[in-house]
């Protein structure tokens, strides 16, 4: 049974609840209390003790339904004894119902497997199953490219080489009889099929999260097919809530600086310089500013999509952001960006100005125009962009004057560094006028560009 | 033999609790005797107004325990959760010390002599007589035993919780000054979150979870029954049936288990025997807090009412 919880607690973490060695003495110590007879009791107290949260409780809760449902494997028992036990209950209860084919015509003859098959005994049926999968080591599985290789491994070890060989005897000598066996097995590959799928599904669901994450992460934001566009979201939405969680904290914290002596003594005269109340220095901080540039064009649509997410979160790290859209004319898009969720703010930004064909000068040209006044010599200006301008008057004079007004200038683009330059490419010389210039193609790419702009305010 | 006692004292305690007036489910009977049993905290979340403090408060009362409770909020710190120097004694001693400062160091033929005899007196004053202890101190030195209730800790800011951990963990806190002062009794420690931020992984990991949600409609009913005993039954199976589909609607705040048996005694207090569409739409505003929210129900009241009639009589 204590190994029935440690695979438990494995499980438990395929579905993404993080147990700790700690974690799991703390369940084990409570099972010990409650015992398992009462399988609700149980089920509260693993609850109790592994979950962290609602949203783990409702998981690992169908992770306990999932992994109970399955008929125990018998592995605190040597193989030997859960033959015999197997064999014992396949005798009693079907000895009428099979008697007179199987066994009273080749009671020696056929193997073990090819009688428990033939009696039809579902529950030893499913003990072998759960046993073998036990010997397989079932709980091993990760990729759902495994599928096969399991299913053939617990079938060789519920002795499928001697049934075939039984198989092929019997169809010279019994053809009705192999009939039913062959029935039976194929009942049996379908059952040990189902068996893995199960299995897959409890422990391998961290791991081919994991890659799957990893893949995302690194592929380019530009050619994610249509039915990763969710997953890809849900990974920048976890992007912008690690950059959030990161850098939200320390601000608080450091406040606080050294002690101000003067004033502290000021503040005491009144009990003759004995410091009851103390003042502190305050430390002096950068309030961070940030002007967002975003390109959403049609050449880089599919990636503004994404930088529009990542921007929305920025505002919820950085108090003082301004954002602006652009393809043919700029817009400011702050109010929407903090007003909706995500996915209102971008199909109301790109209903606006989405998907024309980009015009970098004229855009540049409303910026000075209207917004030159939000630039201070303490704003970071980010500009999200393929610096393809149709060929049109890139208008670089004006990005020199932005990045002369601001504190830094920092471009990234989607595109490879190898295709700056060619086409109609603007970006060298807008480079010249940049702090930072950066590839920024993938989702990690993404994640780290940002990170380092807010970690400069730090 | 362990088993059969493990259920029937999960029985225990839920009959415990229940002699206290407080109904539990059964995921919170579990709660309370396994953090009895592996002595651990309970980290209770869940909506406002479904019984969290009053857990602890039936817990305490069950156990015949005194309850501590401490209130967190923005800016608690050590000084009030924890203990405090007696600043003004202190002051007062220093005052008599310089007083006697020339008994005291009568004896002292060297200033190196003199600078060890104050020395010793600095000691003094940071010893157990000058410390104030405040609720969690408090809790620890309970020679009985007693329920600590930290409530809202989601309240306070994510440095206090760091404060927690050692008294989570090991019952115990560390004075710089005095050393380790450990728990006579480990107290039965309960918190409380309404989830307004996430706490700290260090601190849940302390902690059973416990998450009350809105109860099932037949325990309510048990709740209203024990809290408001005069109500009729048909009245009762009603408003809780009614509350259940207020529930299912989008609102801001939904009403919870204290709203409910606010409302049983409201409905008490008026004598209705029964629920129609008057005596609910005049008496909504017990239930619901928000103006919109009032609006949003008021269209709804006359099919909720047949509804839970309805499912009176199959139910």
């Amino acid at each position: 049974m204590r190994e029935n919880l440690h695979r438990f607690f494995r499980a438990a973490r395929g579905v993404g609840v993080h147990v700790s060695p700690a974690e799991s003495i703390d369940a084990m110590r409570a099972v010990k209390q409650v015992g398992f007879s009462d399988r609700a009791i149980l089920r509260d107290s693993l609850l109790l003790t592994l979950a962290k949260s609602q949203d783990e409780k409702l998981a690992l809760g169908d992770c306990f339904d999932l992994f109970f449902s399955q008929p125990e494997p018998r592995q605190d028992q040597p193989e030997a004894d859960s033959e015999n036990a197997s064999q014992d209950s396949d005798q009693s209860p079907s000895s009428e119902a099979a008697g007179e084919l199987g066994e009273s015509q080749h009671p020696q003859e056929l193997g073990q497997l090819a009688q428990m098959l033939l009696s039809q005994d579902r529950n030893a049926i499913a003990a072998a199953i759960a046993s073998a999968s036990g010997t397989a080591s079932l709980s091993d599985i990760r990729y759902s490219t495994q599928r096969g290789i399991f299913s053939s491994r617990i079938l060789d070890a519920m002795g499928l080489q001697r049934l075939r060989d039984e198989l092929d005897e019997l169809t010279a000598t019994n053809p009705a009889l192999a009939e039913r066996l062959r029935a039976a097995l194929d009942a049996l590959r379908e059952a040990v099929r189902d068996t893995v799928s199960q299995g897959l599904a409890l422990y391998a669901r961290e791991e081919a999260e994991n890659l799957r994450n990893e893949i995302l992460r690194n592929a380019p934001l530009a050619r994610i097919e249509r039915r990763q566009v969710a997953e890809m979201r849900a990974l920048i939405r976890q992007i912008a809530r690690r950059l959030r969680e990161r850098y939200s904290k320390p601000r608080k914290r450091q406040r606080r600086g050294h002690l101000d002596v003067r004033r502290t003594l000021r503040r005491n005269a009144a009990w003759g310089g004995v410091p009851f109340l103390t003042a502190w220095k305050r430390k002096h901080r950068d309030r961070p500013k940030i002007v967002a540039l975003c390109d959403v064009s049609g050449s880089v649509a599919q990636v503004s999509d994404f930088f529009l997410l990542l921007i929305h979160s920025l505002h919820e790290v950085v108090d003082d952001v301004r954002s602006f859209a652009f393809s043919s004319h700029m817009i400011e898009v702050s109010e929407i960006l903090e007003k909706n969720s995500p996915e209102e703010a971008m199909a109301e930004i790109m209903s606006k100005v989405g998907f024309g064909s980009s015009d970098y000068g004229s855009s540049l040209v409303d910026f000075e125009k209207d917004f030159m006044s939000a630039l201070t010599p303490q704003t970071t200006v980010i500009v999200l962009g393929d610096a393809r301008s149709n060929n049109l008057d890139p208008r670089a004079d004006i990005l020199r004057r932005i990045s002369e007004r601001s504190k830094r200038l920092v471009w990234l683009n989607p595109e490879g560094r190898l295709a700056w330059g060619f086409g109609d490419s603007e970006m060298p010389r807008y480079a010249t006028f940049c702090s930072v210039v950066r590839q920024c193609a993938t989702a990690q790419q993404l994640e780290r560009a940002v990170s380092d702009i807010v970690a400069t305010y730090q | 033999m362990a088993e059969q006692k493990a259920s029937t004292s999960i029985e225990a305690v839920e009959s415990g609790l229940a002699a206290q007036g407080y109904i539990a489910s059964r995921q919170i009977a579990t709660a309370v005797y396994l953090s009895q049993q592996i002595e651990k905290p309970i980290l209770v979340e869940g909506p406002a107004g479904v019984g969290k403090t009053e857990l602890a408060k039936a817990i305490a009362a069950w156990r015949g325990m005194k309850m501590i409770r401490l209130q967190c909020y923005e800016g608690l710190d050590e000084a009030k959760a924890l203990y405090e120097w007696k600043y003004a004694k202190q002051l007062l001693y220093t005052q008599i010390l310089k007083d006697k400062l020339g008994e005291v160091l009568g004896g002292a033929q060297t200033l190196h002599a003199a600078l060890d005899q104050l020395h010793d007196f600095g000691d003094v004053f940071f010893s157990k007589e000058f410390v104030e202890p405040r609720p969690l101190l408090q809790a620890l030195e309970q020679p009985g035993g007693c329920v600590l209730l930290i409530d809202e800790i989601d309240k306070s800011d994510a440095e206090f919780e760091s404060l927690l951990l050692e008294i989570l963990s090991d019952f115990q806190v560390t004075i710089p000054e005095l050393g380790t002062v450990s728990a006579i009794t480990p107290p039965t420690v309960i918190l409380t979150s309404n989830s307004e931020r996430d706490l700290g992984d260090a601190l849940k990991r302390r902690c059973l979870h416990l998450h009350i949600g809105f109860p099932e409609q037949r325990l309510e009913e048990r709740i209203v029954e024990s809290r408001v005993p005069s109500i009729s039954q048909t009245l009762r199976r009603q408003m809780v049936g009614f509350i259940h589909e207020i529930r299912s609607l989008d609102l801001k705040k939904l009403p919870s288990v204290s709203e409910t048996i606010d409302w049983a005694r409201v409905l008490v207090l008026l004598q209705a025997s029964e629920l129609d569409t008057d005596i609910v739409k005049d008496t909504l505003n017990v239930l619901l807090k928000y103006e919109a929210d009032i609006e949003a129900a008021r269209p709804q009241v006359t099919t909720f009412i047949a509804k839970a009639a309805r499912s009176n009589v199959f139910g």
